[in-house]
């Protein structure tokens, strides 16, 4: 027999009234833990968005809604690929890369991807039309984050991630993201089938946590084909010279493509920014309405229990027990009813986050376990401070009005 | 041993004083064994918990090898209650949630032994009142008469000088009544001093002498 046994043995002994001040406070940290860890990727996605993409602009159907930019292809809407030439032969400066796509869900061994189709930049030059244009003779990279000194030139078409256009790529190739590889088991060099045709990966992308690692890109030309569309796009990637945008460049691209709509990066971003700071402030809500609902749920069911245990109470200090040791019996109960409205909380909040983050807040969510001490810090601080005026009072009870009902 | 002297306890109850015990004196030698009996209300139960150290009298005093007991603070009157003085109730107050084992470990547990010596203590006390099998049940699995034993059991843990019983046959039939007192009757004979209080005569006859309380008055 220790304290614990004590308080253990009457926790179980009545688990059923315990049960809804801790269902009270598991949900409520289950609710602020999984915004939290939305919240913490949503704004790290927003970071890496701005700092990967600087000031890129997207050209969209007109119906678009646009809360990702990684997704920002995945329209149902199409607009003819004519667009393209129309930006290319167009006099507006500050293109630096066009980047026309069409993605096409697609399902292999079951699982789902997206087909994108590209347009590597050798099909620009192809077009003398477009040459003359010369969109890749002005200076490059004034939009794009440079290549980190040193990276392997080897894997230049891995550079599809950083700087969203590629060189080449012929019309039976195909380079796939992170998770595609790994769920089907694929290499660089292996053998893909989709849509009835053989394909041959010619590279496995670095992993981005971004929707692009579930994505396989072929060339758009083969996407429209297969796909029966015609020659149409779902966006067209810009990547823009900040200055030239500072200077209306989108105002320019909207008034070229009037049936289009054209959105810059920061737009995108930002919408995304609003939700975060209303998730971060929806988290404060939610913290002030758990300790006020879990708080008053355990003072309630403590006073009650303390009640219902007067008679107890009443022998085990009749046995000699001091009133420290009935305040620590409660405040104990009280601990580990925060220790598991936390934990619990935590944990559940975590998977919560996990599997809802990608479809809510359409961001990648990974389990953040520093989110532990928080969450079992305030629900042990709200047990605690919940449980102290009950535990106080039965630890002031007259030993022998507990006796007296005999 | 125990003495207590001109001890008064009135109670407010709804702006009425109510006296239970009116100038209370009496004076329990080492190895008594005194059977108090009254009418109902008379302040019998007032009385144990009076010289049990639980409850302060509104007047007088209760003296405890001659140590004046309620001079001490309600914690150091736990600690006396812990090493000298064992309550047996009516009612029993096992605690409910425990097995009959655990429960003779609590006052064990509240002296400060380790849980094995704690163990080895409450199976012995358990095989002494004959319910050695009966380890692991809890209170509501037990009948009326082995839960008045385990509490018996549970008085002996701490080897207590003094043993108050508020009608510790209450509850239980004429044989098991009869089992409980014999249980009494060797606990005195090893040398504890008992007070014991009843509304059986057969089992007031049983013990060396018959305090008698009325109107919160004694007369021996
Ligand atoms: N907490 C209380 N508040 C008010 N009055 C009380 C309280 N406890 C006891 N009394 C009164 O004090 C008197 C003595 O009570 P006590 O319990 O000591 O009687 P008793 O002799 O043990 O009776 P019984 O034989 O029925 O157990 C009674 O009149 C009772 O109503
Ligand atoms: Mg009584």
């Amino acid at each position: 027999m220790q304290i614990r046994t004590l308080v253990w043995r009457e926790i179980f002994e009545r688990k059923n009234q315990l049960a809804t001040s801790l269902l009270a406070i598991l949900l409520g940290i289950t609710a602020i833990v999984s915004m939290k860890n939305i919240t913490f990727y949503s704004e790290k996605a927003v970071a890496r968005e701005l700092d990967a993409l600087g000031a890129n602009v997207l050209v969209l159907p007109k119906s678009a809604s646009v809360q990702d930019y990684y997704r920002a292809d995945m329209q149902d809407d199409e607009f003819p690929e004519e667009y393209v030439s129309r930006l290319a032969m167009s006099d507006i400066q500050g293109l630096d890369n066009l980047s026309p796509k069409l993605a096409v869900p697609i399902e292999l061994e079951g699982k789902n991807f997206t087909l994108t189709g590209i347009l590597p930049k050798q099909e620009f030059q192809a077009k003398a039309a477009w040459k003359g244009a010369g969109i890749f003779a002005r200076p490059q990279g004034c939009g794009v984050v440079v290549d980190l000194p040193g990276a392997p030139e080897a894997t230049a078409k891995e550079t599809l991630i950083r700087n969203r256009v590629i060189e080449t790529l012929e019309s039976d190739e195909v380079l796939i993201g992170a998770d595609v590889a790994a769920s089907l088991g694929a290499r660089q060099g292996s053998t893909l089938r989709a849509l009835g045709e053989e394909f041959s990966v010619t590279a496995v992308l670095p992993e981005t946590g971004t929707v692009d690692d579930s994505r396989i890109f072929a060339h758009l030309h083969t996407v429209q084909r297969l796909a029966g569309k015609g020659a149409v796009i779902n966006a067209i990637e810009i990547v823009g010279c900040c200055d030239e945008i500072s200077k209306g460049l989108v105002q320019k691209v909207n008034k070229l493509l009037p049936e289009a709509r054209v959105v810059t990066i920061t737009q995108v971003v930002d919408t995304q920014v609003k939700t975060n700071q209303m998730m971060g402030r929806l988290s404060m809500i939610f913290l002030v309405i758990i300790v006020l609902v879990g708080g008053a749920s355990i003072a309630n069911y403590m006073y009650a229990n303390v009640f219902e245990r007067r008679r107890e109470i009443g022998t085990l200090m009749a046995l000699g027990a001091g009133s420290s040791l009935i305040l620590k019996m409660f405040l104990l109960k009280a601990l580990l009813v925060g220790l598991a409205g936390g934990v619990g909380g935590c944990l559940a909040g975590t998977v919560l986050a996990v599997t809802l983050g990608p479809k809510l807040a359409r961001i990648p969510v990974l389990p953040m376990p520093m989110l532990i001490f928080w969450a079992t810090g305030i629900s042990v601080a709200i047990a605690l401070a919940a449980s102290y005026f009950p535990a106080r009072r039965a630890a002031r009870l007259d030993p022998c009005a507990t006796l007296q009902e005999l | 041993m125990l003495k207590m002297e001109s001890a008064c306890k009135s109670y407010n109850h709804r702006g009425r004083t109510v006296h239970a015990l009116r100038e209370a004196s009496v004076n329990i030698p080492e190895g008594d064994f005194v059977a108090v009996v009254g009418p109902s209300g008379s302040g019998k139960s007032t009385m144990l918990l009076v010289l049990g150290g639980m409850l302060s009298p509104s007047a007088g005093q209760v003296f405890l090898d001659g140590q004046p007991l309620y001079d001490l603070g309600p914690d150091q009157r736990a600690k006396v209650r812990r090493e000298s003085i064992g309550f047996v109730f009516q009612t029993f107050n096992l605690v409910p949630y425990l097995t009959a084992m655990e429960n003779i470990q609590v006052p064990l547990f509240l002296a400060g032994v380790d849980e094995t010596a704690q163990k080895e203590r409450a199976a012995v006390l358990l095989e002494r009142v004959g319910l050695g099998d009966r380890l692991d049940h809890k209170p509501s699995e037990l009948s009326v008469g082995q839960q008045q034993r385990v509490a018996l059991a549970r008085v002996l843990a701490n080897d207590p000088a003094i043993i108050l019983a508020d009608e510790p046959t209450g509850n239980l039939d004429p044989d098991t009544s009869n089992d409980i007192i014999e249980f009494l009757i060797q606990m005195n004979a090893e040398g504890r001093t008992i007070v014991m209080v009843t509304h059986d005569p057969r089992a007031a006859q049983r013990a060396k002498r018959t305090l008698r309380l009325i109107e919160g008055g004694l007369n021996a």
